[in-house]
């Protein structure tokens, strides 16, 4: 310290920032504001991937995360680069994911002055962020970054925004890298409090008719290993939220997929039957628990989470235990003892075989029968998915064996997302066949990032399930609004085999059952960016459903009207 | 039910706003609140009165503790501290009512800090209820201005939030 090669620029501090924290990858699109950091890039070791809409990049960094477990970067320039990232950074955060968002920022002294490009993204980003930094002296730049991807990956993760200021970047320090974070006032739980989980080992010794509740925390914590043990030890069936698949795996007999709106019939019977509901990272969303009122009746509650205003927000829970559910559950497993649920799984799996997910097979092309073919194809691709009947499908009707495989926006429902998600997992993941699942609608909100894939060459495979509709919108409609579709018909937009081709990458159209498999083959073969448009019957809907405001148990089959 | 809340936070730029707008946007009612610096610079404590029940009550608190330049939150409970705000009302008085303005401002132990031909500024601390009281008292001579400062309370005896 003190030694005068380490001076250097806010915006060289901050690659050397960003190569300490180990950061292989950004997602980014250069501006005015950035032109600095940008130019460190030019010659840094660190990969930028050139998105060609600023919402893509913090998808990307978004779906880098989810797919690595590592913390996603994202830059973009001051103003519109800022607030476009802002529905990226909105989904990451109803997710929980962590990512560090860069953004340029006029300089200091025209802050304020509705500069050129100005925008306050650290208000327009306070709802959405985990935290956020505006940094006002570049010598404040290193401890910054270094709170930020400490604040972004630990305790419950999130977003975290750093706003930079364009003379900030230009300004020079005497660089030093903070070894730890010192911060008074965040302190993540991990370690669950042991009274609370002896109650709840009671508790579950008491139970006769327990169900595991488990959700997208899991995968935060890396606890999937853990949770196997827990409920094959205390043999629990285990039901999962939509951003949890994959934390158990999907051909377990303790199994029941996923639950709530469009879950299994028989996840949404165990639970309101079951006598004890462990919920472990999870939120207690309308979309699972339907009429809250009604979630669950019988059941006594355990709740284990990191974030303490979890607890007892939607639902009241009898045992709450705050803490990291890998923690928590090595915990519990070791205090429970044995009971017997085989009645239970017994009555379980006769709903199983009662009312299993099913679809009228016919000679037209249906989406599930894309979904199985993929699964069949390849049973252990990242599947990241976009918004909409396309994404319950593809929950549905794929086996997710391992967690940080199935990508989608659960919370905020960001249609868009999957694309850009996509290439960031394969940025990731390079060895991982992706899948992007999309439906034609979704898919149109992000398509230009044929480009990126292009371009970078990232071989992510684009399923298009078209079928000509904004096709949940269109379901509500058909069940809810005596079939008036209002403006859901999107029916021949565009010829999006062309589309493909008119970026370079290849584009298949598959119209016959028969051809979908070959089609998949070829485009796992191919190693190139693929996009194939699988047009299928039009009015298919995700069955089943309960209807809003129902108790889940209140769940209905829903045929295709012909 | 009101609930005085104090909350210790990092004495930096925005994190009002970050308090603020967490209210605004989970819906939580604010009455009143009050924001200086403690004996420590780099702290700052809030008082915020909020109205609720013991589950909206528990939500801010969690909310709150989630912020992270948010340092620590105390629930102040009403029998065990003392609770003060400070008033300025500014009331209409000539040379006929002074003197009656000024005997419920001596039974108030309230102060008199500006006079002019027209006004009196009266300055008044205490809780709620004394507040309340006096406004009430010098209401019919008519109330030109009132400026509060919203709740401040520290805990009695020597412990700490």
């Amino acid at each position: 310290m003190g030694d005068s090669n380490n001076k250097m620029s806010g915006a060289r501090a901050l690659i050397e920032c960003l190569y300490r924290e180990g950061v292989d990858t950004v997602f980014g699109y250069p501006g005015g504001a950035v032109l600095p950091i940008y130019d460190e890039l030019y010659s840094s070791s660190i990969k930028h991937i050139l998105v060609r809409h600023e919402q893509s990049a913090a998808h990307a960094a978004d779906g880098y995360a989810r797919a690595t477990g590592k913390t996603g970067v994202c830059i973009a320039t001051s103003g519109p680069g800022a607030t476009n990232l802002v529905t990226g950074i909105a989904t990451a955060y109803m997710d929980s994911v962590p990512i560090v968002a860069i953004t340029g920022q006029v300089p200091s002294p025209m802050i304020g002055n509705d500069a050129f490009q100005e925008a306050n993204i650290t208000g327009i980003t306070l709802p959405i962020t985990k935290h956020n930094y505006l940094v006002q002296d570049v010598a404040d730049l290193p401890r910054i970054v270094k709170e930020a991807f400490h604040i972004a990956s630990t305790g419950r993760p999130g977003p975290v925004l750093i706003d930079l200021p364009k003379d900030i970047t230009t300004d020079e320090i005497e660089f030093y890298y903070p070894e730890s974070v010192e911060l008074r006032s965040y302190k993540p739980t991990y370690k669950g409090n042991i009274q609370q989980i002896k109650k709840a080992a009671d508790e579950i010794s008491k139970s006769s008719q327990p169900v595991i509740y488990a959700g997208g925390g899991i995968i935060c914590s890396n606890a999937s290993d853990e949770l196997l043990e827990f409920a094959e030890n205390a043999s629990i069936p285990v039901t999962t939220t939509l951003t949890g698949m994959g934390a158990f795996p999907g051909d377990h007999t303790l199994y029941l997929g996923m639950l709530g709106m469009h879950g299994t019939k028989y996840a949404n019977y165990a639970i309101q039957e079951a006598d004890l509901l462990i919920a472990v990272g999870v939120r207690f969303d309308d979309r699972v628990t339907g009429k809250i009122e009604s979630f669950a009746p019988n059941a006594k509650i355990v709740h284990i989470d990191i974030d303490p205003a979890e607890i007892s927000k939607n639902l009241k829970v009898n045992i709450p235990i705050v803490g990291d559910a890998k923690w928590v559950l090595k915990a519990l497993t070791k205090v429970i003892k044995q009971n017997n649920t085989q009645n239970w799984i017994n009555k379980i799996d006769e709903w199983k075989r009662k009312y299993p997910l099913h679809y009228m097979t016919d000679m037209s092309l249906k989406p599930q029968y894309i979904i199985e073919q993929i699964y069949e194809a390849c049973n252990d691709a990242i599947i990241v998915t976009e918004v909409g009947q396309h994404q319950m499908w593809a929950a549905q009707y794929y086996k997710y064996n391992h967690p940080r495989t199935f990508l989608t926006s659960g919370g905020l429902g960001t249609m868009g997302y999957g694309f850009p998600a996509a290439i960031g997992a394969k940025v990731g993941m390079p060895d991982k066949t992706v899948f992007d699942i999309a439906g034609d609608g979704s898919f149109q909100m992000n398509s230009h990032e044929l480009a990126t894939v292009v371009s970078h060459n990232i071989p992510v495979i684009i399923a298009i399930l078209n079928n000509g509709y904004l096709g949940m919108v269109r379901q509500w409609q058909e069940l809810f609004f005596e079939r008036r579709y209002s403006s859901t018909c999107i029916k021949d937009s565009v010829d999006f085999v062309k589309l493909a081709e008119a970026y370079g990458a290849l584009g298949i159209r598959v119209d016959k059952p028969e051809d979908v498999r070959p089609a998949i083959e070829k485009a796992i073969a191919s190693k190139r960016p693929t996009l194939i448009d699988f047009i299928v019957e039009c009015e298919e809907n995700v069955s089943p459903m309960v209807p809003a405001g129902a108790a889940i148990n209140e769940i209905l089959d829903l045929e295709v009207k012909k | 039910m009101k609930h005085t809340l104090a909350v210790l936070v990092e004495n930096k730029h925005g994190v009002l706003t970050r308090v603020a707008g967490l209210f605004s946007r989970r819906g939580y009612n604010i009455d009143s609140l009050a924001v200086g610096v403690t004996e420590d610079p780099s702290i700052s404590r809030m008082t915020i009165v909020v109205r609720g029940d013991d589950q909206v009550l528990e939500q801010v608190v969690k909310q709150l503790n989630k912020l992270i330049d948010v340092i620590r939150v105390t629930d102040i409970e009403s029998g065990e501290s003392v609770g003060r705000e400070l008033t300025l009302i500014k009331v209409a008085a000539d040379v006929n009512n002074r003197s009656e303005i000024i005997q419920i401002v001596d039974i108030f132990r309230a102060r008199i800090v500006d006079v002019s031909a027209k006004s009196l500024i009266i300055e008044v601390t205490g809780d709620e209820d004394k507040i309340k009281a006096i406004e009430k008292l010098l209401k019919p001579f008519g109330i030109k201005e009132l400026a509060r400062t919203g709740k401040i309370a520290l805990t009695r005896g020597s412990k700490k939030v």
